[in-house]
């Protein structure tokens, strides 16, 4: 019965996901008609030369990490909720985004101050990459060893904002310091940016984003047992220091490498997740892991296309689109709690 | 006589901190053989909560051991525990969109694949759960949307369906009003009969208790006394049960009476 709606529902996201990465490549400054999208992809001869190089060169590769940043932020962000039972959690509420950002600004405004050929390597994408990776994954360890002195899931969020705000102090004396060139850089990190990427990084983020799937992928049973609570799943034979170092293992590859590629991407971890349960209306991990990578997919490409501004050739920085849809969500997901509480 | 499925032997029980061993019952020699309801009572913090810990190797013993099928408790890994031992908490639920039979569908977690998918044969021992603890009717409702009562027997068909020898209970009987006390009383006598499982429950309805149970583990004073309830009667266990020696136990009327207010 439910199973029905269910893959009907699934068909429907998979076809919409399609249609919007389709739009997604033929919509932008320069719109291109959909034959000739579709010969670009095929690798056939588009009408004008240009069309296909902006095809392959550019708006593939963009889509492809729309895609990419949706499905592992989203899926970040189901696995923060559960593990911490908090419908607030989410990648970017517990300071892992923060934690990028300041591992990135250290490298990009302070790599002056190491000598030679490591700084050059530093700040090429893969120093970058590793930075924030390491950024993400050190903030992860802090919440961690937070959340098992404290039982009380709101004061772990309350220490990932803090430590946000703490970053943001860091990263401003860092900039005061920064000559014009670096903050230009950090800034257009920090916005987001999910064009400009040559293949071969869509390429390694594409294999950071599998690999943190996959991971994921193995945390379905432990989660399914986590929504009993943590003494319940224990007694369900779970191991539950090795599902809550595996969960936060997972998020971190996955937040750490999109971050570093597409700069910090608020909203659409803590969002998504919700979005899933309130379309399937159920707990099932297996269900709602394969629904939220779809809807993940579907919610960034959206964002992507609005950031092209109709009938101008302005592009908004993603994470302001993200930020201006995500906020009023997560307001109205708050008072609808409310209103289940007062029934 | 068969084996018993658990058994202490010269169990010390407490709390161990770096400086300070604070022992909360010794002595204790307990045994706790299939198809037997035994009940756990006790004064508030007289260490029911401790000894039950114990016993299902959450907490460690000062001293003694405790015997799940003749190995140490702390001896199982967590997944062969988990097909030993089932337990019913008092810890609330966090929200979730659990509908009835997926709750009762997690108890069989030890036994399903790396994805946790059901068998035909898992299925079965779900809605053989459900069927027992009368809550088949409630299986697409969500977990959230059922009575206090027809939620705790939710979680005893939880336990059920995780199919292991020993069940325990603690104060299972604590947010219920009088009719669905005696239900889940009940239930619990039919199951432990029905399915020879040993079902050890703490509580504090210790007349029900003594109607019902076939033994009784009275603690008080670091010790702790198991029995049948008419011995227990007899041997006077009940009367030194709380602290407060204007409350006794009436053999007569086999509940307790409080005098001089």
């Amino acid at each position: 019965m439910s199973n029905k709606k269910n893959s009907s529902l699934f068909i429907l996201l998979a076809l919409v996901a399609g249609l919007l990465f389709v739009w997604d490549l033929a919509y932008g400054p320069v719109s291109i008609p959909l034959k000739d999208v579709f010969s670009s992809i095929s690798g056939a001869e588009a009408s004008k030369s240009t069309w296909e190089y902006i095809i392959q060169n550019y708006r593939l590769p963009k889509a492809t990490t729309a895609v990419l940043a949706g499905i592992g932020l989203s899926v970040s962000g189901l696995l923060m909720q559960t593990l911490f039972r908090n419908p607030l959690a989410g990648p970017d509420v517990l300071g892992l985004s923060s934690g990028s950002s300041l591992s990135v600004a250290f490298v990009v405004m302070g790599a002056g101050l190491i000598p030679g050929v490591l700084s050059t390597w530093m700040l090429s994408s893969y120093g970058i990459i590793l930075a924030s990776c390491v950024g993400s994954f050190v903030v992860l360890l802090a919440v961690l060893a937070v959340s098992q002195r404290m039982r009380d899931t709101m004061g772990i969020l309350i220490v990932g904002l803090m430590f946000g705000s703490f970053a943001s102090a860091i990263v401003s004396i860092l900039t005061y310091f920064s000559t014009a060139e670096q903050l230009q850089k950090y800034t257009f990190w920090a916005m987001g940016n999910l064009g400009n990427l040559s293949w071969l990084s869509v390429l390694i983020l594409t294999v950071c984003v599998v690999f943190g799937l996959l991971v994921s992928v193995f945390c379905i049973k432990p989660l399914d047992a986590l929504l009993l609570g943590e003494n319940y799943a224990k007694s369900l034979g779970l191991n539950y220091r090795r599902t809550q170092f595996t969960i936060i293992a997972a998020t971190s590859i996955l937040t750490g490498s999109i971050t570093a590629f597409a700069g910090p991407i608020a909203f659409i971890g803590l969002t998504v997740p919700h979005m899933v349960k309130l379309l399937f209306r159920t707990s099932d991990h297996k269900t709602l892991f394969s629904a939220t990578m779809l809807l993940g997919a579907v919610v960034l490409l959206v964002c992507d296309i609005l950031c092209q501004f109709p009938g101008s050739d302005v592009t908004l920085p993603i994470n302001a689109i993200t930020s201006l849809i995500g906020a009023p969500v997560v307001i109205w997901l708050l008072l609808r709690k409310r209103n289940t509480f007062d029934r | 006589m068969t084996d018993p499925i658990l058994h202490t032997r010269d169990l010390s029980i407490g709390y161990q901190s770096k400086k300070h061993t604070t022992v909360v019952a010794s002595g204790i020699d307990l045994s706790l053989g299939s198809a037997k309801l035994v009940s756990l009572v006790g004064a508030n913090g007289v260490g029911k909560s401790t000894l039950l810990r114990t016993l299902t190797g959450i907490q460690k013993p000062i001293s003694g051991q405790v015997l799940l099928e003749n190995k140490i408790v702390t001896d199982y890994s967590p997944s062969q525990l988990s097909k030993k031992l089932s337990l019913v908490l008092t810890e609330k639920l966090p929200p979730s969109n659990l509908t009835v039979f997926e709750l009762v569908a997690l108890g069989r977690q030890p036994y399903t694949n790396w994805v946790g998918k059901l068998t035909p044969e898992d299925i079965s021992k779900v809605n053989e759960a459900l069927h027992l603890t009368d809550t088949f009717h409630l299986s697409a409702k969500k977990h959230f949307q059922i009575s206090d009562g027809q939620l705790q027997n939710v979680l005893v068909a939880r336990a059920l369906a995780q199919d292991t020898p020993l069940i325990v209970l603690d104060e299972p009987t604590t947010h219920l009003d009088f009719q669905h006390k005696v239900a889940l009383f009940r239930l619990l006598k039919k199951l432990s009969s029905e399915t020879e499982k040993c079902i050890l429950f703490s509580t504090h309805d210790i007349e029900m208790a003594i109607e019902l149970s076939d033994e009784i583990i009275a603690m008080n004073d670091g010790k702790a006394i198991q029995d049948t309830p008419s011995k227990l009667i007899e041997s006077g266990g009940f009367d030194r049960l709380f602290a407060d020696d204007n409350i006794v136990f009436d053999k007569q009327k086999g509940r307790f009476v409080f005098r001089g207010i």
